[in-house]
């Protein structure tokens, strides 16, 4: 047998089980994933119990309660609470999804959290997201265009703007490329499904007069090659977007401008 | 996000020093929401070395949240002038508005949308011409009252989404240099009164870093979350405001609190004016559409005041919907599915996560939720902040200037229509940077700090880092909330108000008490949630000692004990003072009865009716 050394702290072990709210008949079960950088110790997963009876529906109504009523250590991200910012996007019952519209009745009795899969982590659900944050902007995500720009607007018919739906309404919140295991393996060269989405969705933007250049930013064996149509992302995006389904197109318009 | 500079070692505070990381810049701008990004991108292309401070990512600031659009008299879809807009807009403001700062507005208004479509912002088209389509929102109409107007530029209902991923892009096209996750502090004033720039912790490491810049621009929004219920993210907790009233500077207009008309009733959701744009309608329990006894001829597409205190009435004479008569339907299921699936895919899927509803079959469960603070920090229309001194109301704050919904210029007064907020945004965003590139030169020395510089910031995040207190952050926040919610609410009282004056100071006089429990320096979100409520604390009791001193009813605040506008003793704004321990002091401001150019002039005040 081969002996593996993992690094420290790979190792998860059984945390703490926090105290039941008293008089709480309506309950469900968290165990959450707690790491925290200032401490020596190995990463932990806590159990909470939430008493439903005082508490919103959604995941996030859920991790607010424990924070406010039973540990305010408990870290992770949050803002807009409607599934627009993509701030609290976490690994909820195994699949990665926003905790605001993960409604808790939609899981079970016991209900698992851990950071996003696969990015370094900063502090317990909080991941370090600035990888991701760069392979967007390498993207350009900017409107690039050569001829003189017109007093008022571009004009842009309705048909060619139905081509940025399904594409715009990316909010950055990362779960698509921590789902994808070609991403988990070459996350430093693969742009991963959410850069790949925004780069669709420039090339397909009529106004856009540098497609050809975009492309050749991405004809590389690595940046947009390594998606296998494993499909992940598609699955778990919570904006229920196809990324996979972009990098096909993108693939397409490698070959077709080959001719 | 690397810094610039050295570390020297702080001054101590209780005994333990924080280490300083010291920044220079031309110009810092705190926040990265639309009007913050507008900015970065103006100074930047101005060649003004520009730093961007953000307690979140760019693209989570709560402008994202925006959805029915951006107003501007582009006339793509009729007759349309910005005279128009501008008429509108100081009808919807009661007459509060400043009617120079108006007029700067509207006219540059379909200039800043067209730099928004040239950056590539995907606005919703046109079928028959390509241009942006625009749609009715409340209280636009065109020839000064007497039509309806279609002036709200729309990227279906995601148009702050949309917008803000594509400032955020621009921003990245100019190298904006952003220090994410940072929460700022505090401001360093120095002792001529001028702002040098903003003291920030970083959550990644809990390091300490001094920004100096020669103009200090905080665009941190509004502070919704001083109420119970609100359609604002968890981050608006007013930052910039409170930095501002720890400054020793006053706030403006705090008693004006906009409820939208359509939050989901429970969760506090917003769904757009969009919807009433697109043809959707209010309902009480008699299925009656209410709206067309209150407004006659805008009906739905009153003022949003209007509108939330229609519903507020109907509950109140048991004409709500529900098993408690607690809230009112909106209906959309008369609307065709293809155009709710083209112009409103966004509050659908709202409507089916947060109300289990399907908009195509069922009426959504609304009700009047706190949306938009209509004040803040007073600003003239380039932006910088202003203070009274000497009986001067106009002086102006050197150094300082502040955008979007954390300043009031004012363009809203007491009431702010829909779809104006993201126009104000990206005009004054750009009106900022255009007037630091007048006052600024790049790479300008700037004197040293006074030596306290650190002081103020670090003694208070020391003070709550270390709290020992018995009640933790959520139950004085909660309380807080509660007190707003309750005693400063759509319709409002003396009796209410003095109590609430009375409630809101006792929940104050509380901090002292609190209890942080994270000592960490690493992502201590208990502590920046301390920092937070600290920061709505101050507010929360401005904003109520505000209300309780305004005895008249104007746009958002309506007071039935005094249920008229009284132009003769209250067309001046407030001005708010608060001092540590929460003594408060008001002032007031004249309100600009001029305009900007001979364009247009002051439109007079007269009865208000939709």
């Amino acid at each position: 047998m081969v002996a593996f050394t993992l690094p420290r702290n790979s190792k998860v072990t059984e945390g703490k089980t926090w105290p039941k709210p008293t008089g709480a008949t309506n309950v469900t079960q968290y165990r959450i994933y707690r790491w925290d950088p200032e401490d020596d110790a190995n990463p932990r997963v806590d159990t909470y119990t939430v008493d439903r009876d005082h508490c919103g529906p959604m995941v996030l109504d859920a991790l607010l309660w424990i924070k406010n009523n039973i540990d305010p250590t408990l870290t992770f991200r949050r803002s807009c609470r409607e599934g627009i910012c993509g701030s609290c996007s976490m690994n909820i019952d195994g699949s990665n999804t926003l905790a605001c519209t993960k409604a808790m009745d939609s899981i079970g009795d016991t209900i698992k959290i851990y950071p996003l899969p696969h990015m370094p982590v900063v502090k317990d659900l909080v991941p370090d997201l600035t990888n991701f944050y760069a392979q967007h902007a390498a993207t350009k995500p900017w409107l690039q265009t050569v001829s003189p720009t017109p007093e008022k607007e571009w004009r842009q018919s309705h048909t060619d703007r139905a081509k940025l739906d399904g594409l715009y309404e990316c909010i950055l919140c990362a779960c698509c490329s921590t789902s994808c295991p070609s991403y988990w393996w070459n996350s430093d060269k693969f742009m991963g499904p959410a850069a790949l989405l925004q780069a669709q969705r420039w090339l397909v933007d009529s106004r856009d007069e540098r497609t050809g250049e975009r492309l050749d930013e991405l004809e590389d064996p690595f940046r947009l090659y390594r998606c296998h149509t494993i499909m992940n992302c598609a699955k778990v995006c919570p904006k229920d977007l196809n990324p996979a389904k972009a990098i096909a197109e993108i693939k397409s318009a490698m070959v077709e401008r080959r001719g | 996000m690397a810094g610039n500079g050295s570390s020297t070692g702080g001054p101590a505070v209780n005994g333990r020093a924080y280490p300083i990381e010291d920044h220079s810049y031309d110009v810092l701008v705190v926040g990265a929401g639309g009007a913050g990004l507008r900015a970065v991108v103006g100074c930047s292309e101005a060649g003004l070395r520009t730093a961007c401070i953000s307690k979140v990512f760019p693209t989570r600031s709560h402008t994202v949240a925006a959805q029915g659009g951006i107003a501007a008299a582009l006339g793509n879809m009729g007759e349309d002038d910005w005279r128009w807009h501008m008429y509108d807009t100081v009808k919807g403001a009661d007459w509060l508005g400043d009617q120079d700062a108006i007029e700067y507005m509207c006219r540059n208004a379909p200039a800043a949308v067209y730099e928004l479509e040239h950056w590539g912002l995907p606005f919703s088209r046109r079928e028959d011409d390509g241009r942006i389509y625009q749609r009715p929102f409340g209280g636009m109409t065109t020839h000064f009252g007497k039509g309806t107007a279609q002036r709200t530029c729309a990227a279906a209902d995601r148009t702050g989404h949309a917008m803000l991923h594509t400032m955020y892009g621009q921003a990245l096209r100019h190298n904006a240099e952003f220090y994410i996750e940072y929460f700022a502090i505090d401001l360093i004033m120095d002792e001529n009164g001028r702002c040098r720039g903003v003291i920030a912790i970083n959550m990644e490491n809990g390091s300490i870093h001094r920004f100096r810049g020669n103009m200090t621009i905080l665009a941190t929004g509004g502070y919704g979350r001083a109420y119970f219920s609100c359609t604002s993210a968890h981050i608006c907790t007013g930052d910039g405001n409170a930095m501002v009233l720890r400054a020793g500077l006053p706030l403006q207009d705090m008693e004006f609190v906009q409820f939208h008309p359509t939050g989901i009733y429970g969760a506090g959701c917003l769904i757009s004016e969009g919807t009433r744009g697109e043809g959707a309608y209010l309902v009480n329990s008699e299925g009656e559409r209410f709206m067309e006894r209150y407004a006659p001829s805008a009906k739905d597409l009153a003022s949003r005041d209007v509108v939330s205190r229609a519903m507020t009435i109907e509950i109140r004479e048991g004409r709500g919907v529900g098993k408690k008569k607690d809230h009112i339907f909106l209906h959309l299921d008369h609307l065709d599915p293809a155009i709710l699936h083209e112009r409103l895919p966004g509050i659908s899927e709202s409507a089916r996560i947060f109300a289990n509803v399907d908009v195509t079959k069922e009426p959504i469960p609304v009700i009047p939720t706190v949306h938009y603070n209509m004040g803040g920090i007073a600003t003239n229309y380039h932006g910088e902040v202003l203070t009274k001194k000497n009986g001067d109301a106009d002086t102006i704050v050197p150094g300082l200037m502040a955008l979007g919904e954390a300043a009031c210029v004012s363009v809203h007064g007491a009431n702010r229509l829909g779809s104006n907020s993201l126009i104000d945004l990206v005009v004054f965003g750009r009106a900022a940077a255009h007037r630091c590139a007048e006052l600024i030169k790049a790479g300008e020395m700037q004197p040293d700090l006074p030596k306290d510089s650190a002081d103020l910031a670090l003694s208070r995040l020391d003070k709550f880092r270390n709290a020992k207190g018995d009640t933790p952050t959520a139950q004085i926040r909660a309380k807080m909330q509660n007190v707003m919610q309750s005693n400063c609410a759509v319709f409002r009282t003396g009796a209410v108000l003095e109590e609430g004056v009375k409630l809101i100071h006792a929940v104050h006089d509380t901090m002292p008490d609190v209890k942080v429990t994270d000592r960490s320096l690493i992502w201590n979100t208990d502590l920046i949630e301390t920092l937070e409520l600290d920061n709505l604390m101050s507010q929360a009791v401005v904003t109520m000692d505000s209300a309780f001193n305004r005895t008249e009813s104007r746009g958002a605040h309506a007071r039935e004990d005094y249920p008229t506008r009284d132009d003769e003793n209250w067309m001046k704004h407030t001005l708010s003072w608060i001092e540590a321990n929460g003594k408060v002091t008001l002032d007031y401001r004249p309100v600009h009865t001029y305009t900007m150019t001979n364009d247009i002039s002051y439109i007079p005040p007269k009865e208000r009716v939709y």
